[in-house]
């Protein structure tokens, strides 16, 4: 399964450097140091929600209000700020906002047993609406001059912004968590088999539940990155951006029923996502085309998996009806719960 | 060695067929005659190839060499529709269905009765299927939805699809796994009428009795290779039991006598409303108790809510004398409590994930020294235990499904002793794996007491429980209705209060 994985992994990899000498080779200015900083800007923040969501999918679950949580919290610091407030105090109110919409969608989703799908849709509207509430349709401009350049400048000397490191930084402790410890592996033991997991000892709940109030805390950081990026405090801040961190994520190979994916596999999907869009909008592509493009990418990841493994089905029968050889996201939900094939999984005699 | 022909053509006949996966020879020359009227057992331990037969006849494998005979014609099925459309049907153990529809359109589903208009015509289909449930003797009411029948009357839905479907030859693969003794009587009474019809049923089944009780006669596999073919008369268990693996096996419950020690797992008045209620015992170091009783007795509810993976209402456990908090798996295995639980694939593995990684899942912090996971750790924990346990295995980081049963089956028992409990809980630790199996795991069962151990097993297979346990509880309808020494307990003890005529524990 490993191997696979990595194969898929791989091929966004190879799709990475396919874009970055395409652009460098057509775009002029494209492999500027400039240029290269303000591509890794720009997806700064689908990178934290896509950090966010990584884990939350692992489980088979999914959290679509990420971007409205991000909204909010952008609201409130500008009310905040508008109020007078020193930028140093709204920081942990903000985290802390971020967190108690995180667990509000947590006490839905997993004390009340709601469909997590249903659940942030919902909190998806109430939280923008929320934003909409607390700021109105207003703009808050004029953040402080010192903290402005986290999230516009770079590191000295190099190219990498200091946001850039900051998503770094806590992507490297994601993939800590979800690869190296008890818990990561619990989130995969979840998302393939709840039951087993819940037998295990494992504290499916509470994992869950500490899950979307990281998500929700991810959020408000990015709420941050955000507003001081645009030096704007909007309720519309990050509209829609929930699809594209789901894009990335699922992209990167992660499958959507959970179990499956790998924090390297969203990294590179995140890069190739963003140094596509950068090629091109240097090369006036319309925002449209872009959307359609990032679509088509998306419904592609998708798809690959299940070709290769209808392929080798035709080929050897026996091989592929073995579960779990597959590339990811080969195990399609069964509406009605009852119709699968019969000849699932190879529970005896297979040799 | 085939027993002489003499009732004419076979309906359905397997010749010499071979069958291979990549490398794996799955089947090698066998050779299986169906007659109409017969019912023919095929038996074999897990990884013989029954499943393989299966599926030629049903059209889901086609044989590399060899030839499939259809009344003497050689027929070659190219999709188990084929194989349906010539009469052929295939009755899972768990059967597939469409829980929201009702009986009669599961049971007419893909050949509904048409009205003019090509508008389905659903008195006729609702008559029909009423007919067919009354010929096959068994009271379902056809416009009920299916959702909430028990694995019993689905199964009796899949036997009216082929009836309506015409079917002459009727596999059943391990129809009785899931079955109650009751529900197994009213099948074999189902499948006898069949036969009695002029169909030719091949009946599959890991419990030897049953197919003394059914069958006419057995086709027996080995390592995916024809052994014989024997009237059931003129065939005794043991030897059965010899030609199924290759071996004697001398003693299928290989129970030590131990010392039994202090009490170790105290239960007292544990109640769940409408489930069971005032569950009241105790399990000693060094003994295995047995819990039996009927599927839906509440067996597996109460030890489900003993390790707390369930809820309950009132009652207490203790454990090594310290009390146990309701619903807390994990404080559970902390104190020394394990469940292998019944349902395998769903709640002992997760078969999507590597040997190793299962058997360290009840174990992660062991294997994570100041928090990281070490892979290493992980794999030396499932080495040791594969070794133990002789776990038969291409690689450590296979997924579980690649395994067999019996094996699936040692990783759980690994994975389960690997946190080393104090009590070892085992619900139906040998369903649905073959005899080879069984016995190690019996073999493990009795060691593992003898070590000091304290085992609780539950078993529907009462062979089991009579050859293992130290001492016997019956449930019946959520209430424990008697508990038997070894020297007590017998089929017909335990029966009597599995059945609600037990006084009291």
């Amino acid at each position: 399964m490993r191997e696979k994985l990595l194969r898929w992994e791989s091929v966004l990899l190879l799709l990475c450097i396919f874009v970055f000498v395409w652009g460098s080779a057509s775009t002029p200015g494209f492999a500027e140091t400039d240029n290269i900083s303000f591509l890794l800007l720009d997806y700064t923040e689908v990178a934290l929600l896509a950090l966010a969501l990584l884990p939350i999918i692992l489980t088979g679950e999914i959290d679509l209000s990420v971007a409205s949580i991000l909204g909010f919290c952008s609201a409130l610091t500008g009310v905040l700020w508008d109020a007078g407030m020193s930028f140093e105090s709204i920081v942990p109110i903000v985290l802390v906002a971020g967190a108690v919409l995180g667990s509000l969608n947590a006490t839905l989703i997993v004390r009340f047993a709601l469909p997590a799908l249903a659940v942030t849709i919902g909190t998806l509207g109430l939280y923008r609406g929320l934003a909409y509430v607390v700021l109105g349709d207003g703009a808050v401009t004029g953040f402080p001059d010192v903290y402005r350049p986290i999230a516009t400048e770079e590191i000295p000397g190099t190219f990498l912004p200091y946001a850039t490191l900051v998503v770094l930084l806590l992507g490297v402790l994601v993939a800590v968590v979800v690869h190296y410890t008890p818990v990561g592996r619990s989130l995969y033991a979840i998302g393939l088999g709840e039951q087993t997991a819940r037998f295990s000892g494992i504290r499916v709940q509470r994992i869950k539940f500490v899950l979307y109030i990281v998500s929700g805390i991810l959020c408000a950081i990015a709420s941050l990155v955000y507003t001081l990026r645009y030096n704007s405090a909007r309720a519309d801040n990050a509209n829609g951006m929930e699809l594209i961190a789901v894009a990335a994520v699922l992209l990167g190979g992660v499958s959507i029923f959970g179990g499956r994916g790998t924090v390297v596999g969203v990294a590179s999907a995140l890069l190739l996502m963003a140094g596509l869009r950068n090629v091109l909008f240097l090369n006036d592509v319309t925002n449209e085309i872009q959307n359609v493009i990032n679509g088509l990418l998306l419904i592609i990841s998708v798809l690959v998996p299940v070709v290769a493994n209808l392929v080798r089905r035709r080929r050897t029968p026996a091989a592929a009806a073995i579960p779990g050889s597959p590339p990811p996201q080969e195990t399609l939900p069964d509406p009605v719960g009852a119709t699968a094939a019969p000849h699932g999984t190879p529970e005896e005699d297979q040799r | 060695m085939a027993a002489p022909e003499h009732t004419g053509v076979p309906l359905l006949e397997l010749r010499d067929v071979t069958k291979s996966f990549q490398a794996v020879r799955a089947l090698r020359g066998v050779s299986l005659a169906l007659r109409a009227g017969e019912v023919h057992a095929l038996a074999g331990e897990n990884g013989a190839g029954k499943s393989t037969v299966v599926r030629i006849i049903g059209g889901e494998h086609q044989p590399d060499s060899g030839e499939v005979l259809l009344d003497g014609e050689p027929v070659r099925f190219s999709s188990p529709r084929e194989a349906q459309q010539r009469g052929v049907a295939v009755i899972h153990q768990e059967p597939i269905q469409f829980p929201d529809l009702s009986v009669a359109e599961n049971v007419f589903m893909g050949r509904q009765p048409l009205r003019p208009g090509r508008r389905i015509d659903r008195r006729a289909m609702h008559r029909r299927a009423s007919e067919v449930f009354e010929q096959l003797g068994v009271p379902i009411d056809p416009a009920r939805q299916t959702r909430g029948l028990s694995i019993a009357d689905q199964q009796i839905i899949e036997i009216a699809k082929a009836l309506v479907a015409d079917a002459r030859i009727i596999v059943m693969d391990e129809p009785t796994a899931a079955l109650s003794a009751v529900e197994a009587e009213r099948l074999f009474r189902v499948a006898r009428g069949l036969a009695e019809r002029g169909a030719a049923l091949l009946f599959i089944s890991h419990r030897l009795d049953e197919m003394y009780a059914l069958c006419d006669r057995v086709t027996v596999l080995r390592d995916g290779s024809f052994v014989v073919t024997e009237r059931m008369d003129d065939i005794d268990n043991d030897t059965l039991v010899r030609r199924m693996v290759g071996r004697s096996v001398e003693q299928l419950f290989p129970k030590r006598d131990t010392e039994v020690g202090d009490e170790v797992l105290v239960v007292d008045g544990l109640t769940r409303a409408g489930v069971y209620r005032d569950i009241s015992f105790s399990v000693r170091r060094g003994e295995i108790v047995g819990l039996a009783g009927l599927v839906g007795s509440g067996r597996s509810e109460v030890v489900r809510a003993v390790f707390g993976v369930d809820d309950r209402d009132s009652g207490t456990v203790t454990v090594n004398g310290k009390p146990l908090p309701k619903s807390k798996p994990r404080t559970a295995i902390e104190q020394g409590i394990a469940l292998v639980p019944e349902d395998r694939r769903e709640q002992g593995l997760v078969l999507e994930l590597s040997i190793e990684r299962n058997a360290s899942l009840a174990r992660l912090k062991q294997v994570s020294p100041g928090g990281l996971t070490r892979q290493s750790r992980e794999r030396e924990l499932a080495r040791t235990w594969g070794e133990r346990l002789s776990l038969k295995f291409g690689s450590l980081s296979d997924p579980a499904a690649t395994l067999s049963g019996g094996n699936q089956q040692k990783v759980v028992l690994g994975k389960w002793l690997a946190t080393e409990p104090s009590v070892l809980i085992v619900d139906e630790p040998t369903r649905g794996i073959d005899i080879g199996a069984k016995v190690e795991v019996h073999a493990l069962l009795s060691d593992l007491a003898a070590e000091g151990m304290a085992v609780l097993l539950i078993s529907s297979e009462l062979p089991e429980v009579l050859g293992m346990a130290d001492r016997v509880l019956v449930m019946h309808e959520g209430r424990i209705t008697a508990e038997l020494s070894r020297d007590e307990a017998t089929e017909e003890s335990v029966m009597y209060a599995a059945t609600g005529n037990g006084s009291a524990a």
